[in-house]
């Protein structure tokens, strides 16, 4: 069998001068009727009109346009418009004539990472970068004003500003914006550390809910993902990688795809991985179809979810495991209680599956090595793409393409930047498309963690908590990922959410004189990533679910139970009280539905749910609504804000539908055939109070999450009188229509 | 070879009969609006209109377009965004990435077709189409309000610090 790849001799015999031709067609975006994003300049490039770089964050055309540049990705969390309106605050613009463009990271390095970090994960794209696009867009203003005063030759102190407009009172006299940038982008900018930023309460652009600036194109077909960037003499790739982690590839035949339409090459990618590149991705994934591979399953392939579980079991009395939080005694106090509980929670690894395939096309030059790649850390796909193609960075440039989905998969493994450029490597100067079969996707993720937790309680005669112990076991995604992040062998973070202090943003809302909390490490062969609300999801299922189990022992309400052991954390205290108040806690309901509670907090915010549950005889779980109360500090657009809650609950829904199990060492659910995704009629009404306390600032995309399932499962277990100790619902004979 | 009449234009593809008519829209005629999610009919990424009726085009073969046949993809649903659903997403904000919205759109589009004032359950039966970013609550939304329900922007959601209705800048 030849291992070596082979390269078709049909390939289109093209002249590198012509090749460079239609690149540069390509560039400008009017050749193939739409724009590609080749970086910074574009906008401009697109008017015709000589744009000034007023400084960074801000290019002003002469018609007025005000082009905000963005840093980080945009993935459906609304990023991109809650940037802009932070610029547009401060720079006193009309958001009307307001565009964005996204900068690459080469320009990004070439200036030295003016634009600090370009990554987009632990909801931090706005709360991090708030302060710095503010002062970008109050320098920007200053400058735009001091230009005008110039010439008119009076103070800048006589001039006001409004939508763009430079007004001189005194002598009646106004200029917009677009006629003064060329003069302002001359002018040395002011320091950004004396700049006075506008008061939160006088806010016009931000902090309302405007509508988003990119939904133009997502609703008539013209939007280009990745997955549809066409470039000239572009080739199409899909891969396989060995169905079974820490397997490796033996061999393929060729020959019996070699003669198939359109079919170019087929190739080794590395050690575990093998391509078809061909005229057309359907003519690569078709011959893919039909590859004779041979793998060598490796050492993991007789591993199940079975062998997994009592894997994890051990880590639940391990004598392994470290103590984060030790207040007290907690065993004694426990054993010495009234009433004592013990519980064993299990949630299952679930898969990211956004919906748009991972995917990337890369070109490999002499000089230069170019990927367009829908990212969430565009630097990290930089550097992924210089030391896989050997170029230097600075011959390096990665465009980001807005993300169908990003999740948190396509943050830290750049697992597609070097499969893409493996197979580039192989056709020096074409563009190469590489796209994953959802079938790929599925079974090469990094997953959610899988975790167990066994927790135990007490309460004294009176309905008082004695003590608490948490102990979690399951796997590390440092362990995996960033095992320098372990310190001392402690990986705290797996127990995000259950943090004594506010460090990392993701505090435990109780405080107790006899409270433990406990971690034993347990990994298993799949590779684990962070998804969407990252460990706060099991976290908070451990600790709000069994909450419940413990007000239910001690026959208390579970609201008032849970604000007893609340009187240090007040903005917890604040969001289970605001959301308790709008869903109506304790007052009568139609008769069949549930009410079940939670609060958790990750990501710098605080959260609390309220979900209303019915469940049939036949086990049937209908949740009818939802609601949430949040403080994110600082609200930037709140009907964005709305719509990542709502999504939150759609995502985290679904794993009450489904889970990524393991048989023969392989993941089991590779398509939406057997990975049950949540659907419209599923979805309940979703409301939301948003109780910003307006002193820091903290996330929006990934918050609320955690508080969704617990919500929903005490609203079930209040609906049976059984909890729900292990997910999905399937395991307790429950489904959710 | 096949012949395909596309959003009103004629079409000559160099394709194998048994090219899904998904990657034929996509790759040999150029339309990128029409997505790829799974390629076996689950979630609805890839809808077209054939005929009016709303099909998963990654499971269907090339070879079994009649002649005759009329193909819309989202690029023709209408010339200028005007279509009431497109009107209504776009009012609501529906989209959050957006990969799935065109065949969420004509999904919803044809449904209206049908029944042009769909109810709650209407919705759930003809909306199968999956989001992961879970903008559901927003397309349900957003059909009623494109079937003329004008209560239905109040519905959307009860975000009671969201004035989006009420901000103008």
């Amino acid at each position: 069998m030849d291992m070596k790849k082979t390269i078709s001799s049909e390939l289109p015999k093209i002249s590198r001068r012509k090749f460079l031709v239609g690149s540069a067609a390509a560039g400008g975006g009017l050749a193939l009727g739409f724009s590609l994003p080749f970086g910074i300049g574009d906008a401009a490039a697109q008017s015709g009109a000589a744009a000034s770089e007023v400084n960074i964050w801000v290019v002003v055309q002469p018609d007025d346009t005000c082009v905000i540049r963005i840093a980080r990705a945009e993935m459906g969390q609304g990023t991109l418009t809650g940037l802009a309106q932070l610029v547009a605050e401060e720079l006193e613009c009309d958001w009307k004539k307001v565009k964005t463009e996204q900068i690459t990271a080469g320009q990004n390095l070439a200036r030295k990472r003016a634009w600090g970090d370009m990554s987009t994960s632990g909801s931090r794209g706005i709360r991090q970068s708030h302060d710095y696009v503010r002062r970008g867009g109050a320098a920007a203003r200053m400058m735009l004003m001091q230009a005008a005063a110039d010439g008119w030759n009076v103070p800048v102190g006589e001039l006001t500003v409004a939508n763009g407009v430079i007004s001189h009172a005194a002598s009646k006299r106004k200029i917009s914006y677009g006629k003064v940038a060329a003069a302002a982008a001359k002018l040395t900018p002011p320091d950004p550390k004396g700049i006075t930023l506008k008061p939160v309460k006088d806010w016009k652009i931000a902090g309302k809910g405007l509508r988003r600036l990119d939904t133009a194109d997502k609703l008539n077909g013209k939007k280009i993902y990745a997955i549809d960037l066409k470039l000239p003499s572009m080739l199409h790739a899909t891969v396989k990688d060995c169905p079974v982690f820490g397997g490796k590839l033996v061999s393929f035949d060729d020959s019996k795809v070699k003669g198939m339409p359109g079919v170019k090459a087929v190739m080794k990618v590395n050690d575990t991985t093998v391509a078809v590149v061909a005229d057309t991705w359907w003519r690569a994934k078709k011959a893919m179809d039909v590859l004779p591979i041979v793998w060598d399953e490796g050492p993991n392939a007789k591993v199940n979810s079975a062998s997994i579980a009592e894997h994890l079991k051990t880590g639940l009395t391990g004598s392994d495991a470290f103590a984060q939080i030790d207040t007290g005694d907690a065993p004694k106090a426990i054993a010495a209680a009234a009433k004592k509980i013990e519980a064993v929670y299990s949630v299952p690894f679930t898969s990211h599956t956004a919906m748009e395939p991972m995917n990337c096309t890369v070109r490999l030059l002499q000089d230069k090595a170019e990927i367009w790649i829908p990212t969430q850390s565009l630097e990290a796909s930089l550097a992924a793409l210089s030391s896989a193609s050997g170029m230097p960075l600075e011959k390096c440039e990665a465009h980001v393409m807005d993300l169908g989905g990003g999740f948190g998969r396509r943050i830290g493994n750049q697992d597609v930047v070097r499969q893409g450029v493996a197979i580039a490597k192989a056709f020096p100067s074409f563009p190469v498309k590489m796209v994953w079969t959802r079938e790929e996707d599925q079974a090469h993720d990094f997953y959610r963690p899988i975790a167990q937790a066994r927790l135990a309680a007490g309460v004294d005669e009176k309905g008082n908590l004695a003590g608490l112990h948490i102990r979690v076991s399951g796997q590390s995604i440092n362990a995996f990922a960033n095992p320098a992040a372990i310190k001392d062998g402690k990986d705290i973070r797996q127990l995000q959410g259950l943090w004594p202090t506010l460090e990392g943003d993701a505090q435990i809302g109780y405080t107790h004189a006899n409270l433990r909390t406990e971690y034993a490490m347990r990994n298993t062969h799949l590779p684990v990533g962070p998804w969407r609300g990252v460990n706060t999801n099991q976290n908070g299922i451990f600790m709000e679910c069994f909450m419940d189990e413990v007000a239910r022992l001690a026959n208390r309400d579970p609201l008032e139970f849970r604000r007893s052991l609340m009187s240090e954390r007040p903005k917890h205290l604040g969001v289970l009280n605001a959301v308790a108040d709008k869903a109506g806690w304790g007052k009568p309901l139609p008769a069949g539905r549930f009410r079940g509670i939670a609060q958790f907090m990750g990501y710098g915010s605080y959260s609390a749910a309220v979900a209303e549950v019915s469940v049939s005889p036949k086990g049937e779980v209908k949740v009818h609504r939802c609601v949430f109360a949040l403080d994110c500090g600082n609200v930037v657009n709140p009907d964005q804000t709305a719509a990542q809650i709502e999504g939150s609950v759609a995502y985290g829904m679904t794993t009450l539908h489904s889970e990524i199990s393991v048989e023969n060492g392989r993941v089991v659910e590779t398509n939406f055939n057997n990975f049950r995704v949540m659907k419209i009629a599923e979805m309940p009404k979703v409301e939301t109070v948003l109780v910003p306390t307006g002193d820091f600032w903290g996330g929006v995309g990934e918050p609320t999450i955690c508080v969704v399932v617990p919500a929903i499962l005490n609203a079930i277990h209040a609906a049976t009188g059984k909890p729900v100790r292990s997910l999905p619902l399937s395991k307790q004979g429950l489904t959710l229509v | 070879m096949a012949k395909l009449n596309i959003n009103g234009r004629t079409y000559n593809v160099d394709v194998e009969p048994d090219t899904p008519l998904l990657w034929t829209i996509r790759e040999h005629v150029g339309l990128t609006g029409t997505k790829y999610g799974c390629g076996v009919a689950q979630c609805g990424a890839c809808s077209v209109h054939l005929n009016g009726n709303v099909v998963r085009s990654c499971s269907i073969p090339v070879s079994a377009i009649k002649a005759g046949d009329k193909i819309t993809t989202i690029e023709g649903l209408s010339r200028d965004s005007s279509h009431p659903v497109q009107k209504a997403w776009a009012a609501i904000d529906v989209p959050q990435c957006g990969y799935c919205q065109s065949g969420q759109i004509m999904a919803a589009a044809a449904l209206l077709a049908k029944k042009p004032k769909p109810t709650d359950q209407d919705i759930d039966d003809a909306m199968t189409n999956i989001c992961r970013c879970g903008t559901y609550h927003r397309i349900r939304a957003a059909v009623h309000m494109a079937a003329g329900n004008t209560k239905a922007k109040a519905k959307v959601a009860g975000t009671d610090a969201a004035p989006s209705d009420k901000t103008t800048v």
